[in-house]
């Protein structure tokens, strides 16, 4: 449990938000042209990463906007919050 | 058995105000290399182990534990046993383990505490009433005994229940497993490890694995913070660091892992003697032998190492107990913890080869790996032994997210994952 600052409302608790796992993962651009391997890859291998991790935000009960997070998973720590379509911050 | 544990050497060693019991598994240093080795010194990881030196003759075998065995979420859970799962991979996967669980105190000659005091899973509302029933007709189907029952019949099973209409979730019946129960959790992995150690399998605690050794596509050994340890087979039980193993091997699974908490009330005399579970309002309690009531929650939406959760998880939990219980309403909670789970996207486990070879994994295991543990160490160590999965376990391969033949028990099986 850990307060989010939202890009549009400010900072509010965590309990207004889901999570909407993994950011940046991009769409196949051709999807009749995937192999297997593709579409299993795309639609659930994860990074599921212990550490700091880019995830998608969505203020459920609020402005309901996505966002995108940088957040360490390992002690809940965000680093960084930015828009969607905005470029990831390089730490 | 070197030291057989019995009424006899309990009388024997009282005589010497119990000072000379010997210690039940060892302390050794990692040799240099081994047959195969366990990451994960778990139940799962410490089963796998004793059935890999008892049924496959392995006896060259290591279990690597970062911890002390037993410290992860073997000793998080909330120890229910069952197998009424819906689909038949489930069933049969599930059903395998209680049977071993049954025999299981006598098979260690260590106290598991089994207690088969059954399961009963709440319906509150016509979905409800109609997926649980179409559950049990399918447990039945596959030799696994469940029962529906009404709400004279619930109320009669566990008179504590508050059956009222005028409640928000009233209850409309439920179905209830008589096989299913609890054991005692640290139990069960001290069990297996003192199977094992007897059987010569080096438990090695305190050791953290940092890297899997590769030759192209082949294993050579795992990197840990004791050093270097060569090996052909590795068999991976890391539960909610599955991920971090597979990826020091460079490969991906299809896991997210979450924060999922459980938390004891303070010890009171018997009051509900079996399990009651309800998958609409996520909240399930059983009492321990030492009075506490062990209440199960939700898990965070969310992906955390943190080993906490958040508290309006555990508040929603009970606001649903104490509706269901009203008289649990002036109890004090005594401890509450989390465990990081790994959860697969169709909430069944993962028991494979992986395309690295002998590289297995044994996770995904989500919210639930608890119950399956003697039957998930049988199943791991024969597809390890083998490098072939047992016809059990076969549907539960990684290549299912490729394929598309998922098991998906989400929602199917008895409480929400």
């Amino acid at each position: 449990m850990f307060l989010i600052n939202c890009p549009y409302c400010g900072e509010r608790d965590q309990s207004e938000f889901s999570c909407g796992g993994e950011a940046h993962i991009v769409r196949p651009k051709q999807p009749t042209e995937l192999s297997d391997n593709q579409w299993a890859e795309y639609l659930f291998m994860r990074k599921n990463i212990k550490g700091v991790q880019f995830e998608r935000w969505n203020h459920a009960h609020g402005c309901r906007k996505w966002f995108n997070m940088v957040r360490d998973t390992s002690n809940d720590k965000i680093h960084a919050v930015y828009k969607m379509g905005e470029k990831p911050p390089v730490e | 058995m070197k030291n057989k544990y019995s009424i006899f050497s309990l009388i024997k060693n009282a005589f010497s105000q119990h000072e000379n019991w010997k210690q039940a598994w060892g302390d050794p240093e990692p040799k240099r290399e081994y047959e195969a080795i366990i990451i994960g010194g778990g139940g799962h990881g410490l089963a796998k182990a004793y059935y890999l030196a008892k049924k496959h003759n392995m006896r060259n075998i290591a279990v690597l534990e970062k911890g002390w065995i037993g410290g992860g979420n073997t000793g998080r859970n909330t120890t229910i046993i069952r197998s009424n799962y819906l689909w038949d991979a489930s069933a049969g996967l599930y059903d395998h383990a209680l049977k071993i669980w049954e025999n299981l105190s006598q098979e260690l000659n260590y106290n598991i505490m089994f207690s088969q005091r059954g399961v009963m899973n709440l319906a509150h509302n016509l979905q409800d009433v109609r997926d649980l029933k179409r559950r049990t007709h399918a447990n039945r189907l596959n030799g696994i005994d469940a029962v529906w029952l009404n709400t004279n019949q619930v109320k009669e099973f566990c008179p504590i229940i508050n059956t009222s209409p005028d409640i928000r979730y009233p209850i409309l019946g439920g179905t209830l497993q008589r096989r299913a129960g609890t054991a005692r959790h640290d139990a069960v992995a001290w069990g297996y490890a003192r199977g094992a150690d007897e059987m010569g399998v080096d438990i090695i605690q305190n050791c953290e694995v940092k890297g899997i050794k590769r030759n192209g596509d082949q294993v050579e050994g795992v990197e840990t913070s004791k050093g270097f340890i060569k090996t052909k087979k590795i068999g991976v039980v890391a539960a909610g660091h599955s991920s971090v193993i597979a990826n020091m091997a460079g490969l991906k699974l299809p896991l997210e892992s979450k924060p999922l908490q459980a938390l004891v009330s303070e010890p009171v005399k018997p009051i509900i003697d079996t399990v009651v579970m309800s998958n609409a309002v996520h909240a399930y309690v059983s009492q321990s032998d030492k009075g506490e009531l062990v209440i199960g929650a939700g898990t965070d939406a969310y992906i955390s190492y943190t080993q906490r959760g958040s508290h309006d998880v555990v508040e929603g939990t009970l606001k649903a107990i104490l509706e269901l219980y009203p008289i649990f309403s002036r109890m004090k909670m005594l401890r509450q913890w989390g465990g990081i789970v790994d959860i697969c996207p169709d909430a069944s486990p993962i028991i494979s080869k992986t395309n690295i070879k002998g590289l297995y994994f044994n996770c995904g295991w989500g919210t639930g790996g608890f119950k399956a543990t003697p039957g998930s160490g049988d199943l791991f160590a024969h597809t390890i032994a083998n490098d072939e999965p047992h016809k059990l376990n076969a549907a539960f391969n990684l290549n299912r997210f490729v394929s598309g033949d998922l098991v998906d028990e989400h929602g199917a099986a008895a409480v929400a994952h």
